[in-house]
């Protein structure tokens, strides 16, 4: 375990990063040909000449794809070149069909753009502008499935299975430039990139930005320096980094453990790093200590991608509002504190609530059941909300039903328990599980009269003014309505019987 | 029937006086009979042809209406994919494959109605320009059998020289169209680049590469141009624009106050005397038809050949890298306990031939970091100074001429073991490639000293291609008037009486 603590590490060292981020573009059809692009098929059933790289086939640009780069290149702040090129990247591995991957490199469609964001810290909220040095189009590799062998990798396999489905799958890759001058905040600030960014690209619509299935990937580059030198040390690229969360401690791992090396007086060893989300520790894996030489050239098989400048500006008047505009708009429509407002975001209900608010929802109801019992139980399952089977239109009816007095709070937490425990819409869990609020005043003081009948002592000390002897009462008309009827209407209605 | 030309077929199969099946069935026999010796196929594929034929046949009794060449039987480069039909590309790697999709050339050849006889040989993966390096062996020349038929499309020449087909199919990145036509005295046009889809074509050098027609006369190139030719969804560097009016040049052969350049840095010092006097009376004839003789000057010409072993080789080390044996064609040394690398190391090893692995390494080298600039870099300059010295000779001549060779067919084995005297063979037929422009070469003559066809090369401008027509049916006009028969009447007889 590390000797060091991460406020040493930041005492002495700067750390400087460097975050390139994969997205899985959600078009129909490929970068450059026509299979489809949906996830989880039968291996190789979503392939054809282009993407298995058979001799002769050729590639054709998906339109789409160039749209969807140009609108998160807008998003980001990004000047559009009006000429931009294929390159082909050459390396040689098994899940890449023609051996080399069709890419962008030093003329690429994107370029010079900046993303703010802002974090919470003790000192309040600081505000970071991080500079996206180019954004970029490339091709998906097939994937590889090493089978036998401990590790899972291609080392120690027995054999390996090839699947050519993400084959050509559009891929954009957005790239920063060096970032300086977050200090203790490194951590932070990488991971609330990484949320903006998947803000941004959500509502630009253009991907499914999930990390868990890979549709959104981030690569963290980490450096340490000394505080006040301007030489940047060696860096590390971490990969495998498959959640927010991940990326935050991804970063904090590497800083620490690139001062231990430093302060031990060894070298940190430029190499990409693979995350364990288990320890939050990262692995060795490739040395880049030899740079690798892609020998990357003009695809020749591609024209120059040269997007009219009217067409540019046709899509910047497409652009919807910016999720960090959007969040203050919401704070205010809901008046909401900073701090539920970070807590809904940090839980990632900014959508939901607001779809449920929509719905007619009051904004303090919605939050505080997508913030809470709902954000709970997707932490137990350790799943995301949206793989919740519960939509913003359940809740908005359970407030509804809330409101209007046909359900209590604790029934209607059961019902969104069956909601989501996949037992259908909040009708239907109310038919199935037999939940009805007993509000039929007729029906609760017959069970009144039953329950003080059945204890006189208890009622004669109510009558008498002794209070607190309601409980055993209340209790058993609760018991005997099977626990339906809304306890707050069982206590007034007893007490008014009783004469108090 | 075999020695007409398709043009000639075509209106004896419209007139009923032959059937496709019948003309299929004699280009098979002659094949049967010829091909031992000449070698020009790599696979006949008799069955489909006759079945296309009697599809052919069947359509044209129901009266149904045929494009011109209908029921003409050809030869196809085996670089062009064929669906379920062996395609190689003359290398052992795709041995066996057959590939599940067909090039848009073998879609269009099929809705002209064309016969598709079988596959011919070829340089492998296109590299060569004597057909030695196919892996199955070479293609011998009809004019000689001891001499090269040309590369690398040695084999669709050697076919039509030979009387095997009376169309094909061949492919050109420095000048395998051209080059082959030239020393088998037959009719070859590489279309402007983006004129014909490469979807299908196995690259070699993707920004060099061209398919284009091959025939025995120029009427019978342009209308097999017409059929191939054309925009291409699937080709993203295929020219969306009408096909130029070849058919209509070639049958017009007007020159009549035409500009014909010749080119002074393709001619003189290095080329063959009697390949200069045929080129000399050629330009005589053109003269006498009308057109007007200048010469003009592309001083960057010189640089051509050492641009394009840098340009053509860089592109194929990318190209190539797919054979890795994961997906189709040949795998080695896939035992137990092998890693992928190592059976992509031993396919690759015993896959490729001695020039596809000299081209590959070279490429390679030439893309590498720190060289890129040096090589690659510089090479793409050449290519522009190149195309811009065409542009500024168009702007003094309608058309550019040369020798297509600097010397007739030499023998086989003659230049194996020396690749740059090998490559110098294509050194006037390179420039047109690196400007993406059109080139014919049509045959003018035997040279005196030993006898051998001579090519006379035509250059025009990007998507100006008629033109090229316009002069080489002049010229085949004066020159047929002068020899009273075509020229391969001179070739020796094979095969006995037929």
């Amino acid at each position: 375990m590390s000797s060091l603590t991460y406020d040493d590490v930041v005492a002495k060292y700067e750390p400087v990063l460097g975050l390139e981020v994969h997205v899985e573009l959600n078009t129909h059809s490929k970068m450059f040909c026509s299979c489809s692009t949906i996830f989880g098929g039968q291996p190789n059933t979503q392939t054809c000449p282009v993407c298995l790289g058979m001799p002769g086939a050729l590639p054709t640009v998906n339109e789409k794809a160039i749209e969807s780069t140009i609108l998160i290149g807008l998003a980001l702040n990004c000047s559009i070149a009006p000429f931009s090129r294929f390159a082909r990247k050459n390396y040689f591995y098994p899940d890449m069909p023609k051996n080399f991957q069709i890419s962008q490199f030093d003329e690429p469609i994107c370029v010079d753009g900046f993303v703010d964001v802002e974090i919470d810290t003790d000192e309040g909220v600081k505000k970071f502008r991080i500079e996206v040095e180019r954004v970029h189009m490339e091709e998906d590799t097939g994937k590889s499935l090493h089978v036998g062998g401990a590790t899972g990798r291609i080392h120690g396999a027995d054999y390996s299975l090839l699947d050519y489905n993400r084959a050509g799958i559009p891929l954009v890759e957005i790239v920063t430039k060096i970032v300086p001058g977050t200090g203790r905040y490194a951590p932070e600030v990488a991971r609330a990139y990484v949320a903006e960014l998947r803000d941004i690209l959500r509502s630009l619509g253009v991907s499914d930005v999930k990390m868990e299935q890979g549709s959104l990937r981030c690569d963290a580059n980490v450096s340490l320096r000394i505080i006040g030198s301007d030489v940047l040390g060696t860096r590390s690229e971490t990969k495998n980094v498959n959640s927010l969360r991940s990326v935050e401690r991804a970063v904090r791992g590497e800083m620490i453990r690139h001062a231990e090396r430093l302060n031990n007086g060894d070298r940190v060893v430029q190499e990409t790093r693979h995350f364990q989300e288990d320890t939050g520790l990262t692995r060795s894996g490739r040395s880049k200590e030899q740079a690798e030489d892609y020998r990357y050239f003009p695809e020749p098989d591609l024209v120059p991608v040269a997007p009219d400048a009217l067409w540019i500006e046709q899509l910047r008047a497409t652009l919807p509002e910016r999720p960090s505009i959007r969040r203050k708009r919401l704070q205010e429509q809901w008046s909401v504190p900073d701090k539920e407002m970070s807590a809904m975001v940090n839980a990632d209900v900014l959508d939901v609530v607001e779809a449920t608010v929509l719905l007619g929802s009051d904004p303090t109801k919605a939050r505080s059941w997508w913030l809470g019992e709902i954000s709970r139980v997707a932490n137990e399952k350790e799943i995301a909300i949206a793989q919740l089977p519960i939509t913003p239109n359940d809740v908005a009816e359970i407030v509804v039903l809330v409101n209007s007095g046909e359900l209590t709070d604790k029934l209607a937490r059961q019902v969104v328990e069956g909601v989501i425990a996949g037992e259908g819409t909040p009708a239907q869990v109310i038919s199935q599980r037999g939940i009805k609020v007993v509000n039929d005043d007729v029906a609760l003081m017959k069970a009144i009269e039953s329950a003080c009948a059945a204890q006189p002592e208890t009622a004669e000390k109510v009558r008498a003014g002794h209070l607190p002897a309601a409980g055993a009462l209340i209790g058993a008309v609760m018991k005997e309505t099977q626990g339906q009827a809304d306890a707050a209407r069982v206590r007034e209605l007893l007490l008014k019987h009783l004469g108090q | 029937m075999i020695k007409k030309s398709a043009h000639e077929m075509s209106q004896a199969l419209a007139g009923g006086e032959i059937t496709s099946v019948q003309l299929t069935q004699q280009h098979l026999n002659r094949i049967a009979s010829v091909d031992t010796d000449v070698h020009a196929f790599l696979h006949v594929d008799a069955e489909g042809a006759l079945a296309q034929a009697a599809s052919i046949d069947a359509a044209r009794s129901r009266g149904e209406k045929l494009g011109p060449l209908a029921g003409i039987p050809l030869a196809l480069k085996d670089v062009m994919t064929q669906k379920g039909i062996p395609t190689t590309a003359g290398s052992k790697m795709l041995e066996g494959w057959r590939p599940p999709y067909d090039s848009t050339v073998v879609t269009n050849l099929k809705s002209a109605g064309i016969v598709i006889l079988g596959k011919t040989n070829m340089d492998e993966f296109a590299m060569g320009s004597s057909t030695e390096n196919s892996a199955y062996g070479p293609t011998h020349n009809p004019w000689d059998l001891s001499r090269i038929p040309g590369g690398s499309g040695g084999g669709s020449a050697a076919a039509l020289a030979a009387f095997e087909a009376p169309l094909a199919i061949g492919t050109d990145t420095g000048g395998s169209i051209r080059q082959p036509a030239a020393v088998t005295g037959t009719v070859g046009v590489k279309p402007t680049y983006g004129g014909v889809s490469r979807y299908g074509l196995i690259a070699f050098s993707s920004s060099l590469d061209q398919a284009g027609p091959c025939a025995r006369t120029v009427l019978d190139t342009a209308l097999l141009h017409e059929a191939i030719a054309g925009h291409d969804p699937r080709d993203s560097t295929s020219i969306n624009a009408p096909v130029p009016a070849v058919v209509q040049a070639a049958k017009s052969g007007d020159v009549k106050g035409m500009k014909i350049g010749v080119v002074k840095e393709l001619n003189g010092d290095g080329y063959q005397a009697g390949v200069r006097s045929r080129f000399e009376e050629s330009l005589e004839l053109l003269a006498k038809a009308g057109a007007e003789i200048v010469e003009v000057s592309c001083p960057n010409f010189e640089y051509a050949l050492a641009a394009y072993y840098l340009i053509a080789p860089s592109e194929c080390s990318s190209n190539l890298a797919r054979f890795d044996a994961m997906r189709y064609g040949l795998r080695v040394g896939d035992e137990s306990g092998a890693s992928a690398e190592s059976v992509m190391n031993l396919t690759r090893d015993i896959g490729f031939g001695r020039e596809v692995k000299r081209r590959i390494i070279l490429g390679t080298y030439a893309l590498s970091s720190g060289y890129y600039d040096a090589y690659y870099g510089s090479a793409q300059k050449v290519r522009t100074l190149i195309t811009q010295d065409f542009e500024k000779a168009f702007t003094h001549a309608d058309v550019l001429v040369s020798p297509t060779c600097p010397t007739t067919a030499f023998k086989i084995g003659e230049k194996s073991n020396d690749p740059l005297a090998m490559y110098l063979n294509d050194i006037a037929t390179i420039p047109v490639n690196m400007a993406g422009i059109g080139g014919m070469s049509l045959p003018c003559g035997l040279a005196p000293e030993d006898s051998l066809p001579v090519g006379f090369q035509i250059m025009s401008p990007a998507m100006q291609d008629q033109r090229m027509y316009l002069v080489g049916a002049a010229l085949e006009a004066a020159l047929l008037a002068q020899w009273g028969a075509p020229l391969l009447s001179q070739a020796p007889v094979m095969g006995g009486a037929q």
